[in-house]
C-alpha cells in the first residue's frame, strides 16, 4: 500500500482546470520531485495533498485512508503531513524555539520540556541549534527556511511536502537549504518536492514527475527522464532550464 | 446672583471628570469586547457573520454619534415606558459606538497579517482558535495599538456630547459652572486642560507600548 495515493485529481479555479486527472502513488521512503513550468499545477497539487485546497474530483488517500475535507479530521491527518512553503513565513513574534514548539505543544499536547528537546533535535537536523533563541528577523532567508523545515520536522511527520522552498532565496543561500533536503532524503523521509533545482532533483529524487497543463505529463527515474525525454514538452522544458540563456 | 470660580467649583469639575473617565472606561471595555467579536465576525469564513458585522459597523459609522445618543435615550424611554436617567443611555450609546470603531480598526489589523501566516499555522496544524490566539492576534495587536489608543483619545473627548442629554460629565459640569460664574474664559480653558491631562499621557503610553512590542518581536535588533 502506498503511503500517499492520488487518483484522478481534478481542481478548477473558475473555468481554469489547474489539475486534470492527476494520479500518483508515493511509497514510504520515496522522494518525488515535481517539476514543470509555472502554472502547470505543481503548487496546487501540493496544496491539495495537504488539504489547503479542496479537490473537485478524484481521491487522495494517506496511509490508506481518504484525506478528510476539513475540520478536526483534516487537522488530525495534517499532523502527519508536514509542509514547507515558498514564502518565508516563520512567526515573527516568536523565537525560533517557540516557532518549533508551538505545533507539538498546542496540537500534539507534548509537555513543554519535551517539546523543547524536540525543537533542539529538529534544529540539529538543519544545523541551526545555535539559533534557538533568535527571532526570525535576525536570520537570513536560508536560515529561515531551515527553521521552517525544523518546525515541520518537530511534528514528526510521516510525509513532508516542500513547495519551491528555495525559490524566494538569494542564489547564494540555496545551497545550504538543498544540503538539508538531501540529508533529509537520505534519512528515509518520504518527500514530495516542487522544485526548480534540477541538479538536486536529478541527484536526490527517486521519481521525477513532469507536470504540464495540469497533468502528469511524464514520470520516471530522473536520470532516464533527463537523458531521454519522451515528449517534446519535457525536452523543451529541460532545455529551457538547463540553458536559460539560449 | 453670580459667584466667582473658586476651589469648590474646581472640585465640582474634578468630580464630573470622574464620570467622563468612568463613561470612557465602560464604553472602551464594553466596546472592546464587542469590537473583538465584530472583528472576528468580519474576518470569519462565514458570509452571514461577515454580513451582519459589516452592516452593524456601516450603520454606526455612517450616522452621527449624537443621533445614536438621542436614539438610545428616547429609545430606552419608549421601550421601558419610563422617563429614564441619561446614565444607561450614554453608556449604551457609547459602547455600541466604540464597538463599531474598534471592530473596524481590529478587522484592519487582522487582515494586515499575511495569508501565509494563517497557512503556516494551519500547517502545524493549529485549530482556527489556536491560529488566532498564538499567531494572528499577537501580531495584529501590535499593528492595532496606535489606532486603538488614538480612538480611545477620540472617545474620551467624544463623551463631551453626553452633556447634551443632561449627563453631568466634565463638559456639562463646566456649562453649569459657567452659568453661575459667567467666567467662560476661566472655566473652559481649565476643562480643556483637564481633557488634555487625560489624553496626552495615553498618547505617550501608546508610543511606549509600541516600542516595547517592537523589541519583543525582535524588530530592530542587531542580527
Amino acid at each position: 500500500m502506498p503511503l500517499l495515493a492520488l487518483a484522478n485529481l481534478r481542481k478548477q479555479f473558475g473555468t481554469n482546470r489547474v489539475l486534470d486527472d492527476v494520479s500518483l502513488d508515493v511509497e514510504a521512503g520515496e522522494v518525488v520531485a515535481v517539476i514543470g513550468r509555472s502554472g502547470s499545477g505543481k503548487t496546487t497539487l501540493l496544496r491539495c495533498i495537504n488539504g489547503l485546497e479542496r479537490i473537485d474530483a478524484g481521491s487522495i488517500h494517506f496511509e490508506g485512508k481518504p484525506l478528510p475535507l476539513g475540520g478536526a479530521a483534516l487537522r488530525e491527518a495534517r499532523r502527519h503531513i508536514g509542509i514547507v512553503f515558498q514564502s518565508l513565513n516563520l512567526f515573527p513574534h516568536h523565537s525560533v524555539e517557540r516557532n518549533i514548539t508551538l505545533g507539538p505543544t498546542v496540537t500534539n499536547d507534548v509537555p513543554l520540556a519535551q517539546a523543547k528537546a524536540l525543537a533542539l533535535d529538529a534544529l540539529r537536523q538543519v544545523d541551526l541549534e545555535d539559533k534557538l533563541h533568535a527571532y526570525p528577523a535576525q536570520l537570513s532567508g536560508g536560515q529561515q527556511q531551515r527553521v521552517a523545515i525544523a518546525r515541520a520536522l518537530a511534528m514528526q511527520p510521516r510525509l513532508m511536502l516542500f513547495d519551491e522552498i528555495t525559490s524566494a532565496l538569494d542564489p547564494e543561500l540555496v545551497g545550504e537549504v538543498v544540503k538539508v533536503l538531501e540529508r533529509l532524503a537520505k534519512s528515509g523521509m518520504t518527500m514530495v518536492l516542487v522544485t526548480h533545482e534540477m541538479g538536486f532533483a536529478r541527484r536526490t529524487a527517486d521519481t521525477l514527475v513532469f507536470m504540464h497543463k495540469g497533468r502528469v505529463w511524464e514520470k520516471g527515474p530522473p536520470r532516464e527522464l533527463f537523458a531521454a525525454p519522451k515528449t517534446r514538452e519535457l525536452e523543451s522544458f529541460i532545455r529551457a532550464v538547463l540553458e536559460p540563456n539560449d | 446672583m453670580s459667584r466667582d470660580f473658586d476651589w469648590s467649583a474646581f472640585l465640582f469639575l474634578l468630580g464630573a471628570l470622574r464620570w467622563t473617565v468612568v463613561l470612557s472606561i465602560i464604553a472602551f471595555v464594553g466596546g472592546g469586547v464587542g469590537g473583538l467579536l465584530l472583528a472576528l465576525m468580519r474576518t470569519s469564513p462565514y458570509r452571514t457573520l461577515r454580513w451582519i458585522a459589516s452592516g452593524y459597523i456601516g450603520l454606526l459609522q455612517g450616522t452621527p454619534v449624537l443621533m445614536q445618543l438621542f436614539l438610545a435615550y428616547y429609545g430606552l424611554a419608549v421601550l421601558t415606558g419610563l422617563r429614564i436617567d441619561p446614565w444607561p443611555a450614554v453608556t449604551l450609546a457609547f459602547t455600541l459606538y466604540a464597538a463599531a470603531f474598534l471592530g473596524e480598526i481590529w478587522r484592519g489589523a487582522i487582515q494586515a497579517i499575511p495569508r501565509q501566516q494563517w497557512e503556516a499555522a494551519a500547517a502545524i496544524p493549529l485549530s482556527p482558535f489556536a491560529q488566532l490566539r498564538h499567531v494572528i492576534l499577537p501580531q495584529a495587536m501590535r499593528i492595532a495599538i496606535p489606532p486603538t489608543v488614538g480612538f480611545l483619545v477620540q472617545l474620551i473627548k467624544g463623551t463631551s456630547i453626553a452633556s447634551i442629554i443632561g449627563f453631568v460629565e466634565l463638559t456639562r459640569a463646566g456649562q453649569l459652572i459657567v452659568n453661575v460664574t459667567f467666567q467662560p474664559m476661566i472655566v473652559y480653558p481649565i476643562i480643556a486642560l483637564l481633557y488634555f491631562a487625560l489624553c496626552w499621557p495615553l498618547s505617550l503610553l501608546a508610543l511606549r507600548l509600541e516600542r516595547r512590542i517592537d523589541a519583543a518581536l525582535g524588530i530592530g535588533q542587531p542580527a
